[in-house]
C-alpha cells in the first residue's frame, strides 16, 4: 500500500479534502473521492479532451495530472457550468438547441472548451471554433452542430463549405 | 404517407437526452458505483501465438487488497464458450485464452482488487511461462495448406467460404463488350468510440440474479450472457437505462461481461472492469472489417454495367463472433443503386492471429460500396465517359420500384437520380470544376468525387441462415410498451440501451404524434432485460423502423381502446367519432364529447362504464416483425435482407499537397433519402458523424499490425482519429421518398454517411491522381502512401 498523503482542492466551489495516494490522477479525484461522474475519461494519454476541466480558470487534461499537483487549487468541471441549478449556460442551451451531441460522452470536454473558447472570445469566427475545440475528439457528431451551437450561442455564422 | 401532415415527425424538437448529458448527469456504465465493489485488471499475451505453459500467480496473491486471479482454466471449467456466428463448433471463444494464446493482447488472467491501482500493481507480479508458436497475420497466406492454424481444431483457417451464383453471370459476360478487374483493399479500421467498454455486476446469494450495468449495444445480449454463465435466462438483469458513450456497432462486451459476472458470483462482491484504452485497442475486441476485393464487371461500350464478380476476403482475426456475417449483410444490396443483372460473390471469412473482428457501423455494407464505387469509377474512365453520366444510365430509376435484386431483395422504395442530382446542383458542380482547375493550375492535385450508394436499413438477421443453415432465425423484432396513468401520464418502455440515437426522443414523439399528446410529456424508460419486451437492439440502422413501429403500433392500440370507451360512454358508434388533443367529439353531435382526463378515469376506475369484457387499465405492447421478414434463404442463397433502402449521393472537391500527401477537403454535399425523417437533427447528426467515420477509415485510421502480429496503433497517437481541423463542413440535402413498408414512411438512418464517404473520397483523390496516371485502391490513403503513388514512376495501364 502506498502511503497517502492530503490533498485540499476546490470543486465547483466546494472544498474537498481527501487522503489519496500520490499516484491518483486527478480525474479519479473528481470521479471517485468527489462523486462527480461527469467528466469522463477516453484515452487516459492527453489525447481525446473527454476528461478536460478548468484548473485555475484553464483548461486541462485532468487524466494527465496528479491530484496532489492540484492541491490548493479551483476545479470547475461540467457539474459547474451552469449559472444555477436548473439552469444552463449560453452554451450548453445552444449545445441542447443545435443537437451539438448524440452520445453525450465527449460532451463535458467540448463544453469546457468551448467555455473557455467563448471567455476570451466573445464571437468567434468558424475556424476559430475548429481550433479551439480539435483537441476534443467526438465520433459521433463530425463536429458541424457542435460549431453550430456555439455560432447559435455567439450570434456568429457558418461559411457555407 | 409523404402528403401526410404531421404534428410532431419532422419537426424540430430538442432531443430529451440532451439535457442530462450538458449537465454532466447522464450514467454511464463506469459511472456505476456499487458498495464493496472490486476492480479488474488484465494479463495479455504478448505473443501473437503462443502456448501458454504455466502462470504463477503467487506473488500477485499475496498483495494486500488482491482477492484473486482468474485464468483461462478456470473460466473453461465454468462456463459454457461463445458461439461462432457460422457452423464452427470447433472455434471455441472464451473470455481467456485456455492453453493457447492467439492473438496479442488476448486476456491470459484477470486480476480482482480493491483499486483498479493495486489490481494493475498485481498483474506486473504475474509470472507466465509462453512458448511461442508459429503465427500467421496475413490473410492471403493464411488461407494457404501449409500456414499455420489459428485453430488447430479446425483444421483450416478459412472458417466461411460460399460462392453463390445470382443469375447468368458468364453469359451476362459474354454478352458484354468490356470488363475490367481491380482489387480494392479496405484496412482494418473501427468506429472506436470515446467510451472504452465497461461493465459492473452484482450477484445475490438470496434472489439468483446477477445485475449487469454494461456499456452494451449487442442483440440479444442477456440470452447470451445467461447461457455463457450456466444461469437461466431469468437470473440475468441488464440494466438498459446505462447511457452508452458512443457504440456504432462495436460495443459487445460478451467476453468482458462473462468475467465480469463470472468474478461477481465467485467472490459474492460486486465487480467492474473499465477497459482501459490499451486493452481497448488490442483486446477489446472491436476491430472492423479488414477486406481484400477482387472484382471484375462487365459492361456494354454504351455504359451499361451487366454483370459482376466479386470474391471478399475477410481477415476476422483469432476468433470468429458475428464477424464473419458481416460478409452477408451486403448480399442485400450486392448491386449497389444500379441495375447490375447477374452477380457472382465470393464471401471467404479468414482467421489469422489478430485482434478479433466485431460488428462496425454498416456491418460490412461500406466496404462492399467503396468496392463498388471504386469499379464505377474505373468503368468510366476506361470508356472515357464522364462519372455522372455513367452513374444516370445504370441507376435504378424511380418507376421500378419494389426492385428486386439478383441475390433476392426487393429494393423498396427511391429516386436515386433526383437525390444525386439535387447534390450535384448544390454543390454546384460547375463551381466545383471551376475550383478543381484552378487548384489544379496552382500546382495542387484536385479532384471532384462522387459516390451513389444504398444504406439498407430496418436491421434483419438473414444473414444468419443464409452463412449458417443450423440457425433458422427469422425474426428480429422490436417492441414497446406504452401506458397511461390514473393522472393521464404518458410512460413508454423499450427493451434496449441507446448509445446516442436519442431513442427517447424518437418513441416520444411517435407516441406523441399517435395519441396527438405533447411528445415533452411523455415519458420514455429504458426496462432491464427481465422487465423488458423483447428487442434486438439498434442495429443496422432499424429503431426509427423497427422501435418508432413498435410505439406506433402501441400507441395506436391504446388510441383504439380510448375510442372504444369514448363510444360506449357517449353511446355513439365509434365511426361518427373524431379525435383530436385528447378530446373525441361526435361528428354529428359535437355536443356529445369525452376528453382524456374523463376517459382516463372511466379505464383506471370505473369498471361499470368500461364496455363489457374490456380489460381495466390503460396499458397496450405492440411486437413487430421486421418487415418482409420471416422467410428463409433459398438454396442458391437468395434472401430479403432488410427491409428498407435508404440512398446516399455524395460529392466532393479534394485536393492533395504533392509534397507531403495531405489530403483536404474543400467541400462535401451529402444528397440523403431516408424517407420520411421522424426527427431531422438525428437524421443529419448521424449523417454528419457517418461522413466524418468514413473520412476517418479513408485517410487515417488502421490498425497496423506488425509482422510479428503485434499491434501498432494502440493508442489515439498512432491510431489517428480525425478531430475539427479534418472533418470539413458538410452540406447535407434532404430528399423524401416514403418507404412504403412503415408506418409513417420511415427508413433507416444509423449508418448514413459512412456508407458513402469513403467511396466519395477515394474517387476524389483517384480523379486527383489521374493526371499523373496513378491511382490508389487501399485505404486509408494516408500521407505516406499518397506520397509514395504520386512519386512512384509506375503509370498504370
Amino acid at each position: 500500500m502506498v502511503n497517502k498523503v492530503l490533498v485540499k482542492i476546490t470543486v465547483n466551489g466546494t472544498l474537498y479534502a481527501k487522503e489519496v495516494e500520490p499516484r491518483m490522477t486527478l480525474v479519479d479525484f473528481i470521479r471517485d473521492e468527489v462523486h462527480l461522474t461527469g467528466t469522463h475519461v477516453g484515452c487516459e494519454h492527453g489525447v481525446c479532451g473527454a476528461c478536460s476541466i478548468l484548473l485555475n480558470n484553464e483548461p486541462i487534461r485532468s487524466c494527465c495530472m496528479f491530484a496532489v499537483q492540484a492541491d490548493g487549487m479551483e476545479v470547475v468541471t461540467v457539474e459547474g457550468l451552469a449559472p444555477e441549478r436548473g439552469e444552463l449556460s449560453k452554451i450548453q442551451d445552444a449545445f441542447c438547441e443545435c443537437h451539438a451531441m448524440q452520445c453525450g460522452y465527449c460532451t463535458p470536454g467540448m463544453l469546457i472548451a468551448c467555455h473557455d473558447l467563448v471567455k476570451h472570445n466573445p464571437h468567434p469566427s468558424e475556424e476559430e471554433i475548429r481550433e479551439a475545440i480539435s483537441g476534443n475528439l467526438c465520433r459521433c457528431t463530425g463536429y458541424q452542430q457542435i460549431v453550430d451551437a456555439v455560432l447559435h450561442a455567439t450570434g456568429g455564422e457558418r461559411n457555407h463549405g | 404517407m409523404a402528403d401526410k401532415q404531421f404534428k410532431y415527425i419532422g419537426k424540430p424538437r430538442r432531443a430529451v437526452e440532451h439535457r442530462r448529458f450538458v449537465v454532466g448527469q447522464g450514467r454511464y456504465a463506469a459511472d456505476v458505483h456499487l458498495r464493496d465493489m472490486l476492480h479488474v485488471a488484465i494479463v495479455a499475451s504478448p505473443y501473437a501465438h503462443a502456448k501458454i505453459k504455466s502462470i504463477d500467480a503467487s506473488a500477485a496473491l499475496s498483495l494486500p487488497g488482491v482477492h484473486a486471479v482468474v485464468t483461462g482454466a478456470e473460466l473453461l471449467a465454468n462456463t459454457d464458450p461463445m458461439l461462432p456466428g457460422v457452423d464452427a463448433p470447433l472455434v471455441k471463444r472464451y473470455p481467456m485464452a485456455i492453453d493457447v494464446a492467439r492473438y496479442a493482447g488476448e486476456w491470459v488472467a484477470a486480476v480482482v482488487a480493491d483499486t483498479r491501482a493495486i489490481a494493475e500493481d498485481a498483474v506486473e507480479l504475474i509470472e507466465v511461462e509462453y512458448e511461442p508458436l508459429d503465427h500467421i497475420v496475413d490473410p492471403e497466406k493464411a488461407m494457404e495448406q501449409s500456414s499455420p492454424l489459428v485453430h488447430e481444431a479446425q483444421g483450416s483457417n478459412v472458417i466461411f467460404q460460399r460462392k453463390f451464383v445470382w443469375g447468368p453471370v458468364e453469359d451476362d459476360f459474354s454478352k458484354c463488350d468490356h470488363e475490367i478487374s481491380y482489387r480494392a483493399r479496405w484496412s482494418r479500421n473501427s468506429t472506436v468510440p470515446i467510451e472504452t467498454f465497461a461493465v459492473a455486476c452484482e450477484w445475490n446469494d438470496s434472489t439468483q440474479i446477477m445485475d449487469v450495468w454494461a456499456s452494451i449495444q449487442m442483440p440479444k445480449f442477456p440470452d447470451q450472457l445467461a447461457k455463457a454463465l450456466r444461469l437461466d435466462g431469468n437470473a440475468v438483469r441488464v440494466h438498459f437505462d446505462i447511457d452508452v458513450g458512443g457504440s456504432y456497432g462495436v460495443k459487445r462486451g460478451l467476453k468482458h461481461s462473462i468475467l465480469v459476472a463470472y468474478l461477481a458470483r465467485k467472490l459474492n462482491r460486486p465487480v467492474r472492469f473499465v477497459e482501459d484504452r490499451l486493452e481497448n485497442m488490442r483486446g477489446g475486441d472491436m476491430q472492423g472489417p479488414d477486406r481484400i476485393f477482387d472484382v471484375t464487371m462487365g459492361f456494354t461500350k454504351e455504359g451499361i454495367i451487366r454483370t459482376m464478380k466479386m470474391r471478399a476476403v475477410d481477415d476476422i482475426g483469432a476468433y470468429s463472433g458475428r464477424s464473419p456475417l458481416q460478409l452477408g449483410k451486403p448480399v442485400g444490396a450486392i448491386i449497389g443503386p444500379y441495375r447490375i443483372q447477374s452477380v457472382q460473390y465470393e464471401a471467404i471469412a479468414v482467421m489469422t492471429n489478430k485482434t478479433p473482428q466485431e460488428a462496425v457501423r454498416g456491418f460490412g455494407q461500406s466496404p462492399t460500396n467503396y468496392a463498388i464505387e471504386t469499379g464505377v469509377d474505373r468503368v468510366a474512365r476506361f470508356l472515357k465517359m464522364d462519372r455522372i453520366e455513367l452513374r444516370k444510365k445504370n441507376l435504378i430509376s424511380k418507376d421500378e420500384f419494389p426492385y428486386l435484386i439478383p441475390s433476392g431483395t426487393s429494393y423498396d422504395s427511391g429516386d436515386y437520380e433526383t437525390v444525386f442530382m439535387k447534390a450535384l446542383n448544390a454543390a454546384p458542380l460547375s463551381e466545383l470544376m471551376a475550383e478543381r482547375d484552378r487548384l489544379r493550375a496552382s500546382g495542387h492535385l484536385a479532384g471532384i468525387g462522387m459516390s451513389t450508394c444504398l444504406e439498407p436499413s430496418g436491421g434483419n438477421s438473414s444473414f444468419e441462415p443464409l452463412f449458417n443453415p443450423k440457425n433458422q432465425t427469422t425474426t428480429w423484432m422490436d417492441s414497446c410498451l406504452v401506458r397511461i396513468d390514473l393522472s393521464g401520464s404518458i410512460t413508454a418502455l423499450m427493451g434496449t440501451s441507446s448509445s446516442g440515437q436519442s431513442h427517447e426522443t424518437l418513441v416520444s414523439t411517435v407516441v406523441g404524434e399517435v395519441l396527438d399528446r405533447q411528445p415533452d410529456s411523455i415519458r420514455v424508460l429504458h426496462a432491464d432485460s427481465l422487465n423488458a419486451l423483447p428487442s434486438n437492439s439498434p442495429v443496422g440502422s432499424r429503431m426509427a423502423i423497427m422501435l418508432g413501429g413498435a410505439a406506433a403500433g402501441a400507441a395506436k392500440k391504446l388510441r383504439a381502446k380510448l375510442a372504444k370507451i369514448a363510444a360506449h360512454h357517449l353511446a355513439v358508434p365509434e365511426e361518427s367519432l373524431r379525435y383530436e388533443n385528447g378530446v373525441f367529439t361526435c361528428t354529428t353531435d359535437a355536443s356529445k364529447s369525452i376528453g382524456w382526463d374523463g376517459l382516463v378515469e372511466i379505464a383506471h376506475r370505473k369498471y361499470h362504464q368500461l364496455p363489457e369484457g374490456m380489460e381495466p387499465g390503460l396499458q397496450e405492447k405492440f411486437v413487430w416483425e421486421v418487415p418482409t421478414g420471416g422467410t428463409l434463404p433459398t438454396e442458391d442463397g437468395r434472401v430479403q435482407m432488410y427491409p428498407c433502402h435508404s440512398f446516399e449521393a455524395h460529392v466532393i472537391l479534394a485536393s492533395i499537397d504533392p509534397n507531403t500527401g495531405k489530403v483536404t477537403i474543400h467541400k462535401y454535399i451529402c444528397g440523403h433519402d431516408c424517407g420520411v425523417m421522424i426527427s431531422p437533427d438525428v437524421v443529419h447528426g448521424m449523417t454528419y458523424g457517418g461522413i466524418a467515420h468514413g473520412l476517418g477509415a479513408a485517410l487515417f485510421e488502421k490498425f497496423s499490425f506488425s509482422e510479428e502480429g503485434q499491434l501498432l496503433a494502440g493508442t489515439f497517437m498512432d491510431y489517428l482519429l480525425p478531430s475539427a481541423h479534418e472533418v470539413p463542413s458538410i452540406t447535407i440535402v434532404d430528399h423524401c421518398t416514403p418507404s412504403p413498408l412503415t408506418e409513417f414512411g420511415q427508413k433507416g438512418s444509423g449508418e448514413a454517411g459512412y456508407l458513402g464517404s469513403p467511396a466519395a473520397i477515394a474517387s476524389a483523390v483517384n480523379d486527383a491522381l489521374s493526371p499523373r496516371g496513378v491511382s490508389i485502391n487501399t485505404l486509408p490513403m494516408t500521407p505516406s502512401a499518397l506520397w509514395g503513388v504520386i512519386n512512384s514512376d509506375a503509370i498504370e495501364a
